[in-house]
């Protein structure tokens, strides 16, 4: 009992920034109808100028501010002078290019930074809280659970509570409509952008500290278990990012616990298969057209 | 442009031999512009190797190369062997066994490379094992330490180097018995021929139930809490490490978090105390690696001469790199490499080469000789304990040779400083 | 408009002349451009099939790294069981080939049913996650030998023309042959009613239904059709590197299969010929030329195997969004009269490339 409920803890601790990444897979999809693969290497790229701004500044929160700024920065760039060029008939260019763009930006950061791991100290405590003798959450986990939550919280106020997040919405899914109405739909794609790179960089610092150290490919595993879990819950959902990226996490960590490290990989694939199998849309979709 | 086609029939294979040898006669003979020997002319000679630049797996192993190239410059702003310079041409794999095939290819075939030195990794190398030893490429002091490379038979041009994990896990195992006698002791390796072998090597010394708990990790996965998890509550005193350098600094740190403070023991991949400052911080490092026990076969020693003239080296020709047990092992390798071809004699053949290093007159600058003849080709067959005690990282005078299946302590034999570090013919 | 009996007929004449002219050239080449050459020849029968699957049925898959490995797999686990029966030369050969087509036509089978209930994004992710699985994969399943691999017995040169031609050259010929073995067929797909079905699905779902055709059955055909020229593919590099382990058929391998069907040209088995031709020699040319150079040895270090990937994800946009049509057509008159054979209609090109 004391086993689960220890690797229970540490799933939910690992999920939660599995969650947080795949919330920015649904901001995007949400607001431009693609899945950008090079989410990671963007996110990374704008933790390493985080990490310069705490190296200069010796002060976390502001390389956390700087690490979203950046994210953002990094977004509005690479869809209005990249994105935009690509064209959108169908999704495949869209997603081609971005595999492009995950291929530069790791060379680049790699000719710019070398191979070696760059330690990031985490701003509180990893030391695990224990309740009743098993070692359970961290502050530091507690924090990630508090960000989590504030981003899911913020992003369905902003959905579905305000006029901007309307318009985000009806832009990407009826673009020809929205802009009849008057809603400007390139600023709003824009806007997706960036604010789903501000959250995947986000997501990226914060699971540096509990790593070996940034580097040019600290993103890749992440993006593979967030896009497993934006597929599970439906690229459209932010329930179902968090709650897929908890259900992620715990599995891995049940599987290795219990199985072995060497079968995380192949019960994530096991996981994935299984939903697609049931609900080819993932658990939460909508179905969204009519087929004969 | 043809080869003759390799066959494993003796009969042919002299014939073959016979045919080269008289073919390599009259072109010597005839003094053309052609190379009798490949990757030998009469001012350089040509060597290569295959090592994980850039990929996943390049953090840990990227240096070992720069400072094999700066010994060799050294030896060359000396002189060179027998009045040669040594060119070693370094090509990226990325860890990929497919690139390593591409690139040994290419050294061997475009670069005609005389030998390959100190090719890294265990998938790595094993995929060219064939090609090399079908084309009878020398392929000296494998960076590896899998019990793979010491086969003669079937690969009579491929030598290992490294103390072999068997070596390792056995004389960690006894250490453990001689020292913490009684205390349950623990494994965690790597999921792949490192861990295995290494526990195998444990179990030499302890016996098979002499290991209580065997946790393994994936590279692919940074996370390593449920394994200590696993161990915490297993109650082990000693934790032992087949690990890289990334997953030490995870699982001590991983484990001081938890409240978890066995007595760690890792494997020399694992051990090196200045690289597992780098990922813990000088603070905690300083804590959490205080009693830190490791082995090692090579002059590490902060304070020693060995040290002393490969940091000296390190900065003229390797631009003061970070100097860290990497360097230590790459500048090795090239005292090796040069001892052999000192031996090899003033007009070396792939065939002479070979010969050196079978005849045991290369014996390294470890802790013990290397012990090359014509059945064994494994490499360091002995180990040293080493120790960290307030931040300082040092043999603590333990030794223990592995023999087949017995480990017996034994004492150290470290080859001293002799004039200017670069062996000379005898 | 040419009749159905002529572009096959023209099909099979183009695949005979390339499949002697690559044989001639092997007695040209060097024993290092010779094994350059059959590594193209094995990475064609994958990116042949990848281009029809992502050009004509516009199913991207991520993982067709998989299949190739799945036919090296098959091979090493018949070859080596024949090899300890004492069947020696061709006939080994020809039993291995005929075990990668089986494990990497299952495999395929099993990804089509995926493919044909999967749209896009997901189909990418699934396919995603097997490349990252299979390494964990190798580890799981004994036989299959972990992160070191499985070896390949070693095909030497068949007695009968032993001393007249070289390891590499006889191994050149092996991967020609079998690549011209599992192209052809797709080339003929692609020209006859098969390539329409597949256009007809990717164009429109729904219409196609209505005439009669099952989008299912048309999206499954072309993943296995892909498959199994994939793992003939496979079988190729396992008798050209005697060894098949996961590493070498990891994610960035995908993508560099991914990087040669859409810069040479999505639907275009040419197209397919030039990327197989650029993603083998084009890091070699940087290689080279990187250390002609002659940089401080750390610069040296970070710039080799990176700048190749930087150059390959800069070539992977600028093809798709300067030219979408890929090499195949940017090239302009030389490429376009070589690959017009395998295109019925000179309108078609345009309507692939918008996609």
């Amino acid at each position: 009992m004391d086993r689960i409920a220890f690797l229970l803890a540490t799933g939910l601790a690992r999920g939660l920034v599995i969650a947080l990444f795949a919330l920015s897979l649904v901001i995007i999809w949400r607001a431009a109808r693609i899945v950008n693969f090079a989410q990671a290497a963007m996110a990374v790229v704008a933790v390493f100028v985080a990490f310069a701004v705490t190296a200069l500044t010796d002060s976390f929160w502001l390389g956390l501010v700087a690490a979203l700024v950046a994210g953002a920065v990094v977004g509005y760039a690479v869809e209005r002078w990249l994105i935009r060029l690509v064209p959108a008939r169908t999704p495949l260019p869209g997603m081609i290019v971005a595999i492009g763009l995950v291929m530069v930006l790791q060379a680049g950061i790699g000719i710019a930074f070398g191979p070696q791991h760059r330690p990031m100290a985490a701003p509180f405590s990893e030391q695990p809280f224990t309740v009743g003798g098993v070692p359970v959450l961290s502050p530091y986990d507690l924090f990630v659970l508090l960000v989590a939550l504030g981003v899911v919280g913020g992003l369905a106020l902003l959905f579905n509570g305000t006029t901007l997040g309307l318009q985000m919405r009806a832009s990407a899914m009826a673009p020809e409509v929205s802009r009849l109405l008057g809603v400007r739909v390139p600023r709003m794609v824009t806007l997706g952008w960036m604010l789903s790179a501000a959250v995947a960089s986000l997501a990226v610092l914060l699971l540096v500290p509990t790593e070996l150290g940034l580097n040019a490919h600290s993103g890749d595993v992440l993006f593979v278990h967030a896009f497993t879990v934006a597929v599970l819950g439906g690229l459209d959902s932010p329930v179902g990012a968090l709650v897929g990226g908890i259900v992620v996490g715990v599995l891995i960590s049940l599987v290795t616990g219990f199985l072995g490290a060497g079968l995380a990989p192949i019960a994530v694939l096991a996981l994935l298969t299984l939903v697609l199998l049931v609900r080819p849309g993932g658990i939460f979709a909508v179905k969204e057209a009519r087929t004969a | 442009m043809r080869t003759p086609t390799i066959t494993r029939a003796p009969a042919r294979t002299f014939v073959a031999a016979a045919g080269a040898g008289a073919l390599l006669l009259s072109l010597a003979a005839c003094g053309g512009a052609d190379e009798a020997v490949p990757g030998v002319s009469e001012d350089t000679i040509t060597i290569g190797t295959h090592q994980p630049l850039t990929g996943p797996a390049a953090a840990g192993y990227s240096s070992i190369s720069a400072a094999t190239s700066a010994y060799f410059d050294y030896v060359n702003a000396n002189g060179g062997v027998h009045g040669r310079q040594i060119e070693y041409i370094v090509k990226d794999d990325a860890y990929n066994p497919a690139n390593t095939q591409t690139v040994v290819r290419e050294l061997v075939q475009q670069d005609d490379v005389f030998a390959v030195v100190n090719g890294l990794g265990t998938p790595t190398h094993s995929s060219v094992l064939d090609f090399l030893n079908q084309n009878e490429v020398p392929d000296l002091f494998v960076s590896s330490g899998s019990t793979a490379w010491n086969d003669p038979e079937e690969y009579p041009y491929t030598f290992g180097y490294n103390a072999d994990y068997h070596v390792e896990g056995s004389a960690l195992g006894q250490y453990a018995a001689d020292e913490h006698a009684g205390k349950s002791v623990c494994v965690l390796g790597q999921d792949d021929d490192y861990g295995e072998t290494f526990l195998e090597g444990v179990q030499i010394a302890l016996g098979e139930d002499g290991v209580t708990t065997y946790e393994t990790y994936e590279t692919s996965n940074q996370d390593v809490t449920a394994q200590i998890g696993a161990m915490q509550s297993a109650g082990c005193e000693v934790v032992m490490l087949a690990t890289v350098n990334g997953f030490t600094a995870l699982a001590v740190g991983t484990a001081a978090q938890m409240g978890f403070m066995p007595t760690w023991m890792a494997a020399s991949a694992g051990g090196d105390y200045p690289t597992l400052v780098e990922f813990l911080g000088e603070d905690v490092a300083a804590q959490v690696l205080q009693g830190f026990t490791s082995v090692n076969y090579l002059p590490f020693s902060p304070d020693g001469e060995w040290v002393e003239l490969f940091t000296e080296i390190n900065d003229e020709y390797n631009g003061s790199a970070a100097f860290d047990g990497n360097t230590v092992f790459g500048m090795g390798v090239g005292y090796a490499f040069v001892e052999a071809l000192e031996a090899a004699g003033e007009d070396p053949t792939r065939e002479s080469l070979v010969e050196a290093l079978e005849s045991g007159e290369v014996v390294g600058n470890g802790i013990v000789p290397l012990a090359y003849s014509a059945e064994n080709h494994s490499g360091y067959d002995a180990v040293g304990i080493t120790l960290v005690d307030g931040g300082v990282q040092d043999f603590v005078g333990s030794t223990y040779r592995l023999e087949g299946e017995s480990v017996t302590a034994i004492e150290p034999e470290q080859l001293p400083l002799d004039g200017n570090g670069i062996p000379t013919a005898e | 408009m040419t009749t159905p009996a002529q572009r096959r007929r023209a099909v099979l004449v183009r695949s005979a002349v390339c499949t002697l002219l690559a044989v001639g050239a092997t007695f040209v080449l060097d024993s290092y451009a010779n094994y350059q050459l059959a590594t193209i020849a094995a990475i064609f029968c994958a990116t042949a099939g990848l281009t029809l699957l992502v050009g004509l049925t516009g199913q991207l898959s991520l993982g067709h790294a998989v299949l190739m490995a799945a036919g090296g797999y098959g091979y090493a686990l018949t070859a080596a069981p024949l090899a300890d029966a004492g069947v020696e030369g061709v006939l080994r050969i020809l039993g291995g080939l005929l075990g990668a087509l089986l494990l990497a036509g299952a495999v395929g089978g099993l990804l089509g049913l995926a493919g044909a209930r999967l749209r896009g994004p997901y189909l990418a992710g699934l396919t995603l996650a097997l490349v990252i699985a299979l390494p964990a994969i190798s580890t799981q399943v004994p036989a299959l030998g972990g992160a070191q691999g499985v070896g390949v017995p070693f095909e030497g040169v068949p007695d009968a023309l032993g001393g007249v031609v070289s390891i590499e050259q006889w191994h050149a010929w092996v991967a020609v042959l079998v690549a011209a073995l599992a192209v052809t067929p797709l080339a003929l797909v692609r020209s006859g009613r098969s390539g329409l079905r597949m256009r007809a699905v990717h164009d429109d779902e729904t219409a196609a239904r209505l005439a009669g055709i099952s989008p299912a059955r048309v999206k499954t055909g072309a993943f296995v059709a892909g498959a199994l020229a994939a793992g003939l593919g496979g079988g190729v590099l396992a008798v050209v590197t005697q060894n098949v382990s996961p590493g070498a058929y990891d994610l960035a391998f995908s993508l560099l299969l991914l990087v040669a069907v859409v810069v040479g040209g999505l639907g275009s088995i040419g197209g397919a010929a030039v990327g197989a031709v650029l993603v083998v020699l084009l890091p070699w040319l940087i290689d080279t030329a990187v250390a002609a150079v002659g940089l401080p040895s750390e610069l040296e270090q970070r710039l080799s195997g990176n700048v190749a990937v930087l150059v390959f994800g800069a070539l992977l946009i600028a093809v798709t969004v300067v030219w979408p049509g890929g090499l195949s057509h940017a090239l302009g008159d030389r490429i376009r009269s070589l690959t017009t054979r395998f295109r019925p209609s000179r309108t078609v090109p345009q309507q692939l490339t918008e996609r």
